[in-house]
């Protein structure tokens, strides 16, 4: 029993390797697009203009208040039909980036609102315009606050890249679900790839909390220390 | 010429209006201290010099050139006029270094080598030489208030205006930064809102008591202190100084 399993574990391993690394590719693709389209769209929403403001709710609301699988449909079926074509992974691709730009976002622009607006001040009375005050005082302090929210933010991507097997993407479950309806063996198949996910999900988890750990600056991140301002 | 000139300011915050038209002159190196009530005014004032609150009416010239212009380019002139803010607003992510240097290299485009030397050198001059590469969290009020200072000097500004530097310190550490200030008299034009009488009293050349968004009278702290014009100045330096003492020594 348990060297046959082993054995169909090994028979299995070129198909789940070659899944996994596309569930990676979909993942890390992903959640770099979407860091830095969830920059831009959470700027817009904290110092953008009417119109840019409007764009990136309308944007952000449009994306969250719609399920991720009907945006795949909507990229990967709907739009052939005005004449753009992609493939299974560039839709894919696309779909979750512009998925996980609209939660980033809302994420980063909970970080930078919880900013004291005197750092805004203290940056334009040294002399910096907007921009400046932004990259060199705001986002520095913003992005270091969002790293839990966004560690999360990765997990749920890690996994929820899983819904692209619906649009035929090669990725670690359509390959699971592919060898399982070939040897019937749906239990051991899926126990399979629910502990890869679940490996992957820990090792990831460390890892952003080591990268977190090396980032980290005191007082920034932790509760408001107000009961410390006269120390 | 006056260094700086704000000639009737008028500031309105919703239906308030804060400050009636406040005008004064300021001569290099000069130091102004205000002083009034609370609510008087005298932060808005500050923060409408520098343009952080832009006034309704009003004009400010610094240097022979009206800042209150939309067409001048204010991020220039704020290189030139120092702040240092009540609640420190130090950057929290940066070093006391980095805070100091940060606006020579942004800002003036200093090379870093030498933008951190400058810094090291203000850091030192406001007696934090040990303390450069904490971080705010890591530094006592008074050391926070004198990194904020050592950010404005690193500037070279003509003015640093001061929005009550002391009053989120604890009392132990309030001498500490009002020695700092002391000794940048007559070195860099300073413009004061404090409450600390026994300090007005001992290096401002000039005191400018406010209330209801209005001065009510400006002159030496001699004059002010012992031969006040105006009933309401009195009765407002008879009442802090029985609160401090003596007409406040402290300082």
């Amino acid at each position: 029993m348990a060297t046959d399993f082993a054995q169909f574990f090994l028979n299995s391993l070129p198909d789940l390797l070659s899944g996994l690394g596309n569930t990676l590719l979909l993942t890390f693709i992903s959640i770099t697009a979407g860091f830095f389209l969830g920059i831009a769209l959470a700027l817009g929403r904290v110092y953008g203009n009417k119109i840019i403001n409007g764009f990136c709710v309308g944007y952000i609301e449009l994306i969250r208040g719609t399920p991720l699988l009907v945006q795949l449909f909507v990229i990967y079926f709907g739009l052939p039909s005005i004449g753009i074509i992609f493939s299974p992974l560039q839709a894919a691709l696309l779909g979750l980036s512009l998925n996980s730009g609209a939660y980033q976002a809302e994420y980063l622009r909970g970080s930078i609102q919880s900013i004291e607006s005197g750092q805004m001040s203290a940056a334009r009375s040294l002399g910096m315009n907007k921009l400046l005050s932004i990259r060199h005082v705001i986002l520095p302090q913003a992005l270091r606050i969002s790293i839990p929210a966004w560690s999360n933010e990765f997990i749920y991507l890690l996994q929820y890249s899983s819904v692209a097997y619906i649009i035929q993407v090669h990725e670690l479950t359509f390959e699971g679900k592919f060898i399982a309806a070939h040897t019937f063996r749906f239990l051991e198949m899926f126990a399979m790839i629910a502990v890869i996910y679940l490996v992957l999900t820990i090792v990831s988890t460390e890892v952003i909390d080591r990268i977190s750990k090396r980032l980290s600056i005191p007082g920034i991140g932790a509760a408001k220390p107000t009961t410390l301002r006269n120390v | 010429m006056a260094m700086l000139e704000v000639k009737d300011i008028h500031k309105t915050y919703g239906t308030v209006e804060i400050l009636k038209g406040v005008s004064f002159t300021m001569e290099r190196e000069e130091t102004k201290v205000i002083i009034g009530p609370s609510g008087t005014g005298k932060s808005t004032l500050l923060r409408c010099i520098n343009q952080l609150s832009p006034p309704d009416k009003g004009q400010v010239w610094l240097d022979g050139e009206e800042i209150t212009n939309p067409k001048t380019n204010i991020n220039r002139i704020r290189e030139k006029i120092g702040f240092v803010f009540q609640d420190f607003n130090l950057f929290n992510h940066l070093t006391a270094l980095r805070n100091v240097s940060i606006g020579l290299e942004k800002v003036k485009k200093i090379e870093k080598d030498r933008a951190q030397k400058r810094a090291l050198d203000e850091l030192a001059r406001v007696g934090l030489e040990t303390q450069v590469h904490q971080y705010p969290a890591q530094l006592s009020g008074g050391q926070k208030q004198r990194v904020g200072i050592a950010r404005a000097l690193a500037m070279d500004p003509d003015v640093i205006l001061f929005d009550e530097p002391t009053s989120a310190l604890d009392p132990e550490l309030i001498g500490d930064v009002l020695d700092v200030m002391k000794s940048l008299c007559g070195k860099v034009a300073m413009l004061i809102v404090t409450h600390e009488m026994g300090f007005a009293r001992n290096v401002a050349n000039e005191i400018i008591f406010m209330e209801g968004g209005v001065i009510v009278e400006q002159g030496s702290p001699r004059e002010m202190f012992t031969n006040a014009k105006m009933p309401r100045t009195r009765e407002f330096l008879g009442k802090i100084g029985a609160l401090y003492g003596e007409e406040g020594k402290g300082g």
